[in-house]
C-alpha cells in the first residue's frame, strides 16, 4: 500500500497533493491519503473524491497550526499502524520540513524532489534532479520499508487523478498528540509589505538571472524591457544582492506569472525559478551555456552571450 | 554562543560538468570547487551572531581531503576553528550518511546553535540538515530568513526567534528552544569577503581532523546519471549574436506574434 499525505492549511487543500496522488496512483497498487489538522473534514471530504482505498484523517487541536515535531509525531503513528510500502508526498517546504526528521526517526530512506519513476522488479526506481538540475540521476531506495517520496511540484499532472465510482471511505484515526513535546512554538503566517509590482498580470517580462554579472548591467536588461513593452524581472540571487527589489523575483519564493513573453537572460532554469514561469505562451531563453536546464522550457532558445545578443535585439525592435 | 556551521564543498557554477565513466557520478578529479551557496549565507549569519552575542564559530565540514580549501576560507572569513570528517567516500555519501559524519563530529562540541545551508548545489537532497538535527536531539526549522537569539548567557529560558521562508511571499516566525539547528535560505543577509588579514590569521586557526564514523548501510543509491531528456522543441536560432537577434525577433513577431 502506498500513504499519500495530502497538505492543507487552514483548511484548503494544497494543489500539490491531487499530483501527489496521481503520481501514487500511477505507480498501482492500493493508495490511501492520510489528511492532518485539526477541522479538516471538508479537506478529508475532497480528497475521498479520488480513486483510493481510504482517506484517514488524523484531526488534533496541536496540529491547527504545522509544525515539525508535531508532523513527525503523528505520522510516526499512522506510519506504525498502517505499514505502507512508500509514504509519498509533495516536496513542498512544509514537506522539506519534517520529511527528513520523519525518516530519520525511523531510519528509513528518503528520496526528494523525485520527477518520475520506473519499475525495477519489485521495487521503483526514481529520477530526480542533480547539480541544480543540470544532470538526472536515478536512485533506487535502500533498507526497509516504507520508503518515503518527495514528488517535485508539477511533475504529475492534478487533473491525472482517478476518481472514484464513489467517495472513498473516511476514517478517523485515533492517534494522540503529546502537545508538550512540540518545541516549535509558531506564530501566524503573514505576508511581507504590499507588493508594489504585480506581475501576473504583465503581458510581456524580461527576467535577468546571474549571466547579468553585474548591477550596473541591469540598464541593459531595461532596455530590452522597454523595448519589448516588458516588465522588468528577476532570479533569486539578483533580488539577494539588492540588484533588483524583492517584488521582481519569480519563482517558487517569488511570484508565479504567466505572460504571452518571457525572456529568460542568463538565468540557468532551476526548479524553484521554472515553477514560477513556465506557464507562459512563449518563452525565450538567452544562455551562454547550450545544455542549460532553461532551455529545456524554452521554446526559443539563443546560446549566446547575452552582452551581445541583447544589444543586437534592442537595435531589431527599435 | 557557540555556534556550529556545516559547510560543504560542491563544484563551482561555471564548471562543464561531465559524467564518470560508470555514470554515476560527475569527472570532478580536475574541477574546480567552491563554497556550497546557502552555506556561505549560513557563516556568514554565524559570524553576524558572534559579533552579537560574542562566543566562538565552528565551522564543521565532511569530505575529502579537498574540502580543506572551503575550510580555510570560511576561517580567512572570520571562523575561529574547524572540524574535518575526512573520508572520501564522503563526497558522495548519502545524506544519512553525511548527517551521521557531522553528527559524529558535532556531539563533543558544547553548542547553542548548529547552522547548515538548506541544500545542497551538487546532491539536492535537501535533508542533511533536519536529519542531523534528529540524530542530535535538537528542535529545528528549516529555509530561515532572520535570526533573533537571546543571550545565552542570561541564563535560563535560552530560545532563538526565527522567521521561516514559506511558499508564495509567505512567512512566519517561530520561537524554538536551544540549541537548536536551523536551516539558512541564501539572500538571509549580504556575505563579506575575506580580507587579506583573514587569510593570514586563518593560517594559524585550528583545522580538527575527525574520524568519520562506521559508516552505516546507505539509505539511498545512484545508479545512472546522465543529462535530462527534454520536455519541449525547442526552436534553436543559430548564428552570429545579430543574426541570431534579428531572426528571433522576426520569430517572434511573426510567429508566435507575441510583440
Ligand atoms: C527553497 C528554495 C527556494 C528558491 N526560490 C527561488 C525563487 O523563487 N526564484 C529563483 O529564481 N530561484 C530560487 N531559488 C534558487 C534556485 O535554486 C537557483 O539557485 C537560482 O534560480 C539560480 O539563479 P540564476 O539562474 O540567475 O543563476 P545561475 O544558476 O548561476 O545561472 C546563471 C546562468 O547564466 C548563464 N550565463 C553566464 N554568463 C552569461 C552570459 N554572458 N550570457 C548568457 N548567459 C550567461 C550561465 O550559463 C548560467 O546558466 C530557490 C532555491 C531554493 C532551495
Ligand atoms: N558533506 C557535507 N559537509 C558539511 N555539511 C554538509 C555536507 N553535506 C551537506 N551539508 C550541509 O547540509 C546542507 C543541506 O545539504 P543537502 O541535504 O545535501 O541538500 C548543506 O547546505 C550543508 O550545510
Amino acid at each position: 500500500m502506498r500513504l499519500v499525505v495530502a497538505e492543507q492549511r487552514d483548511g484548503q487543500l494544497n494543489r500539490a497533493a491531487w499530483e501527489t496522488i496521481a503520481a501514487a496512483q500511477q505507480a498501482g497498487g492500493p493508495v490511501k491519503i492520510a489528511v492532518l489538522g485539526s477541522g479538516v473534514d471538508a479537506v478529508a471530504a475532497e480528497v475521498a473524491a479520488a480513486e483510493a482505498d481510504e482517506v484517514i484523517v488524523v484531526d488534533d487541536p496541536a496540529l491547527k497550526m504545522y509544525t515539525a515535531d508535531g508532523f513527525v509525531q503523528a505520522l510516526q503513528q499512522v506510519v506504525a499502524a498502517e505499514s505502507p510500502s512508500q509514504v509519498f508526498l509533495p516536496h513542498t517546504y512544509q514537506t522539506r520540513d519534517f520529511a527528513p526528521a520523519l525518516a530519520a526517526r525511523l531510519q528509513r530512506a528518503l528520496v526528494t524532489d523525485v520527477v518520475s519513476f520506473e519499475r525495477a522488479g519489485d521495487a521503483l526506481s526514481y529520477a530526480r534532479p542533480v547539480f541544480q538540475g543540470k544532470l538526472q540521476a536515478q536512485v533506487v531506495a535502500e533498507g526497509p520499508s516504507p520508503h518515503f517520496v518527495t514528488w517535485q511540484i508539477g511533475a504529475y499532472r492534478a487533473d491525472a487523478v482517478k476518481r472514484g465510482a464513489s467517495a472513498a471511505p473516511v476514517r478517523k484515526a485515533s492517534i494522540a498528540i503529546d502537545a508538550s513535546a512540540i518545541r516549535q512554538r509558531v506564530e501566524e503566517p503573514f505576508k511581507e509589505a504590499k507588493q508594489a509590482v504585480d506581475l501576473s498580470q504583465a503581458e510581456r517580462i524580461v527576467a535577468v538571472g546571474r549571466g547579468i554579472k553585474g548591477q550596473e548591467h541591469i540598464d541593459l536588461a531595461r532596455q530590452l524591457a522597454q523595448a519589448m513593452g516588458a516588465e522588468l524581472a528577476a532570479s533569486r540571487p539578483i533580488c539577494d544582492a539588492g540588484w533588483l527589489p524583492m517584488d521582481r523575483q519569480i519563482g517558487s519564493s517569488g511570484q508565479t506569472v504567466a505572460p504571452k513573453l518571457y525572456v529568460a537572460l542568463g538565468i540557468s532554469g532551476a526548479i524553484q525559478h521554472l515553477v514560477g514561469m513556465k506557464g507562459a505562451r512563449t518563452i525565450v531563453a538567452i544562455n551562454k551555456d547550450a545544455e542549460a536546464p532553461i532551455f529545456e522550457v524554452a521554446d526559443y532558445g539563443v546560446v549566446g552571450d547575452l552582452f551581445e545578443v541583447v544589444p543586437a535585439m534592442i537595435a531589431a525592435l527599435g | 554562543m557557540h555556534i556550529v556551521v556545516c559547510i560543504k564543498q560542491v563544484v563551482t557554477r561555471e564548471w562543464q560538468l561531465r559524467v564518470n565513466d560508470q555514470k554515476t557520478w560527475i569527472r570532478d578529479q580536475d574541477a574546480s570547487f567552491e563554497l556550497n551557496e546557502p552555506d556561505a549565507y549560513a557563516l556568514e549569519e554565524a559570524l553576524r551572531l558572534k559579533e552579537k552575542h560574542g562566543g566562538e564559530v565552528i565551522v564543521c565540514s565532511a569530505g575529502p581531503a579537498r574540502a580543506a580549501q572551503v575550510i580555510r576560507e570560511a576561517l580567512a572569513r572570520g571562523a575561529d576553528r574547524a572540524l574535518h570528517v575526512e573520508s572520501d567516500a564522503l563526497a558522495t555519501a548519502d545524506a544519512s550518511t553525511v548527517a551521521a559524519a557531522l553528527a559524529a563530529a558535532i556531539r563533543g562540541e558544547q553548542v547553542d546553535l548548529v547552522l547548515t545551508g538548506l541544500q545542497s548545489d551538487d546532491q539536492g537532497f535537501g535533508q542533511v540538515g533536519v536529519i542531523l538535527a534528529e540524530m542530535l536531539g535538537m528542535p529545528h526549522a528549516t529555509i530561515i530568513m532572520e535570526v533573533q537569539a537571546s543571550d545565552p548567557s542570561t541564563g535560563s529560558g535560552q530560545a532563538v526567534r526565527v522567521k521561516r521562508e514559506l511558499e508564495g511571499g509567505w512567512f512566519q516566525w517561530m520561537t524554538l528552544p536551544m540549541p537548536a539547528l536551523l536551516t539558512i535560505q541564501s539572500g538571509i543577509n549580504q556575505l563579506r569577503y575575506a580580507t587579506l588579514k583573514g587569510i593570514m590569521a586563518a593560517k594559524k586557526k585550528e583545522i580538527r581532523k575527525v574520524a568519520a564514523p562506521d559508516a552505516a548501510q546507505p539509505l539511498q543509491r545512484i545508479t545512472a546519471i546522465a543529462v535530462p531528456e527534454k520536455g519541449k522543441q525547442t526552436q534553436m536560432i543559430p548564428g552570429t549574436a545579430p543574426d541570431a537577434a534579428k531572426e528571433l525577433v522576426r520569430r517572434l513577431r511573426e510567429e508566435a506574434r507575441v510583440l
